[in-house]
């Protein structure tokens, strides 16, 4: 399955069968519009299909992997443990973050699908790190979606009012029960906006996937695009597709953040 | 009981209790007095271990916790357990009903069926006259309701102590009377109650004992009857102060 780095960018879409000489002729006997139309009818099917089996796949399993290393992170970083190993795990999770926020998503992606290859760790990895593409992704896009992620949860987290945790404290709750049943359910109303805003940036970031070789939705319209000589087209109907599932989502956020304020007064 | 013995907490550079010592008995009402600043808030929440005063001991009927030595989690939770804390701002959970704010502590922490705490939560509500809001959210309630609430809370834990840090200064005079009506019916029951408070009508109604502090140090620790009798040219200035009479 795995391509040789040298083959990146050289495109073969020997698996499509676009009809580009019919298309052509029609084109210039029928006049733009119809050939615009039918330019955009013959690409659809195949974005949606690619848009189904990968954009959309990857985004979902990479922001549910990305929200428990976040959550699991913003605990952590809050956590007023002090013994040796938390001070470490701490530090380890600080360091985390910083790497994933302070580097370009499309580097890292190129780092654990291309360079791990060269990662040679005897005992354990002795030929090197040598990962799937889309075990790559979705790696990657998981750590750097949890990276943002766990920003804003330890903001909402540290957003709750001091006397929710006092009030949790005085009817005997210890410091985990208190976040998991009074302060997480109200932070997590407050960071809904921002994660949905992560969600949002990771299913257009999954374009970046093309770059490792996944036949997402944006490499399927860069392949019909070098065939059919008609990268203005795909590439808005492309950047269309992807506002159309942002558009859903954001739609989404609003239904999530009406019966997630349910408690909330209605002044707002 | 409940007693004190040499109770300090500093802030910083700060001495904010310095060597507190007093009894708070069962079944009776305490009230604490004293000026802005005086440390009242800081003692009330060292009873409940929301802040740990760095020495003096701590008597909890027969078992005695030595601040000097530093307490265990479990030793701050079994404490917590039998002291209830109402906040000035109420702090009710308002991602929950009425109803779930009072089964929280029951069913989370005492272990409680749910059917039997949700039976006890509506007489409380009954009690401090909000039998119809269970299923409000604190959102939909009056400052007064939302403060009957919290102590409708602090009662479902069945605590020896309730602590009241001026559980009425965020309300209106008219909510007020609603809350302060209800702390008195529970003084009339014998609950125990440790009051700090401004409002010293309801102080001279409600207390058996009083307890005035200023600068972190006890200045009069004994009886109400006492305490407005007193010649203690402080107290009696504080008093007047308070009541505005005699100025
Ligand atoms: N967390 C804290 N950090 C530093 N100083 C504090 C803290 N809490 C209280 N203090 C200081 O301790 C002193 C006593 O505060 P406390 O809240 O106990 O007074 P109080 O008698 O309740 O006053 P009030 O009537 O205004 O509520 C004040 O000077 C206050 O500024
Ligand atoms: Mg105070």
């Amino acid at each position: 399955m795995q391509k040789e780095p040298v083959l990146l960018f050289t495109r073969s879409a020997g698996s499509l069968h676009f009809p580009t000489g019919s298309l052509r002729k029609k084109f210039s006997q029928k006049g733009c519009e119809a050939g615009m139309w039918k330019i955009v009818t013959d690409a659809l099917p195949q974005l949606i299909v690619a848009g189904l089996q990968y954009t959309i796949p990857i985004a979902i399993i990479s922001f549910i992997f990305g929200l428990g290393l976040a959550l699991l992170t913003a605990l952590v970083r809050i956590s007023r443990k002090k013994s040796i190993f938390f001070m470490v795990l701490k530090a380890f999770f600080r360091f985390y973050v910083w790497l994933f926020r302070s580097t370009p998503l499309l580097v890292q992606l190129f780092i654990v699908y291309f360079g791990l290859p060269y990662l040679k760790i005897s005992g354990i990895a002795p030929d090197g790190i040598k990962l799937t593409p889309l075990v790559a992704g979705i790696l990657t896009f998981s750590l750097n979606t949890g990276a943002y992620c766990s920003e804003t949860m330890r903001a909402a987290i540290l957003s709750i009012p001091k006397g929710q945790w006092e009030a949790a404290y005085s009817i005997g709750m210890t410091r985990t029960l208190a976040l998991r049943r009074i302060i997480l359910p109200q932070a997590l109303r407050v960071s809904l906006p921002p994660l949905a805003n992560s969600f949002i940036s990771l299913v257009k970031d999954t374009s970046l996937a093309a770059s490792i070789t996944i036949v997402e939705m944006f490499e399927v319209s860069q392949q019909i695009a070098a065939q059919n000589f008609q990268p203005l087209v795909m590439y808005c109907l492309v950047a269309a597709l992807y506002a159309v599932a942002c558009t859903l989502l954001s739609w989404l956020q609003g239904y999530l953040e009406k019966i997630t304020s349910r408690y909330v007064s209605n002044i707002n | 009981m409940l007693k004190l013995e040499n109770l300090s907490k500093t802030f910083g550079e700060h001495r904010v209790l310095d060597g507190i010592s007093t009894v708070f008995p069962e079944h009776e009402t305490t009230v604490v007095l004293g000026p802005s600043g005086s440390g009242k808030s800081t003692l009330l929440r060292s009873l409940n271990l929301l802040e740990r005063p760095e020495a003096g001991r701590y008597h909890f009927d027969d078992e005695l916790f030595d601040f000097g030595k530093g307490l265990s989690n479990k030793e701050i939770l079994s404490i917590r357990k039998r002291t209830e804390m109402v906040f000035q701002e109420y702090n009710l959970f308002p991602h929950l009903t009425v109803l779930k704010n009072i089964i929280e502590g029951p069913t989370q922490v005492l272990h409680e069926a749910k059917d039997t705490a949700q039976k006890r939560a509506q007489e409380l509500l009954v009690k401090v006259g909000l039998g119809d809001k269970a299923d409000a959210y604190p959102s939909q309630l009056s400052g007064g309701q939302a403060q009957r609430v919290a102590i409708a809370r602090a009662l479902a834990m069945q605590p020896k102590y309730i602590l009241l840090d001026e559980p009425t200064s965020a309300l209106d005079p008219e909510l007020e009377l609603e809350v302060l009506k209800v702390l008195r019916q529970l003084a009339q029951e014998k609950q125990t109650l440790i009051i700090v408070t401004h409002n010293m009508a309801f102080a001279r109604e409600v207390a058996a004992r009083v307890l005035f502090i200023e600068n972190g140090q006890i200045l009069f620790d004994g009886p109400k009857a006492e305490f407005f009798n007193t010649k203690k040219q402080r107290i009696v200035d504080f008093i007047s102060a308070m009541t505005f009479e005699n100025i």
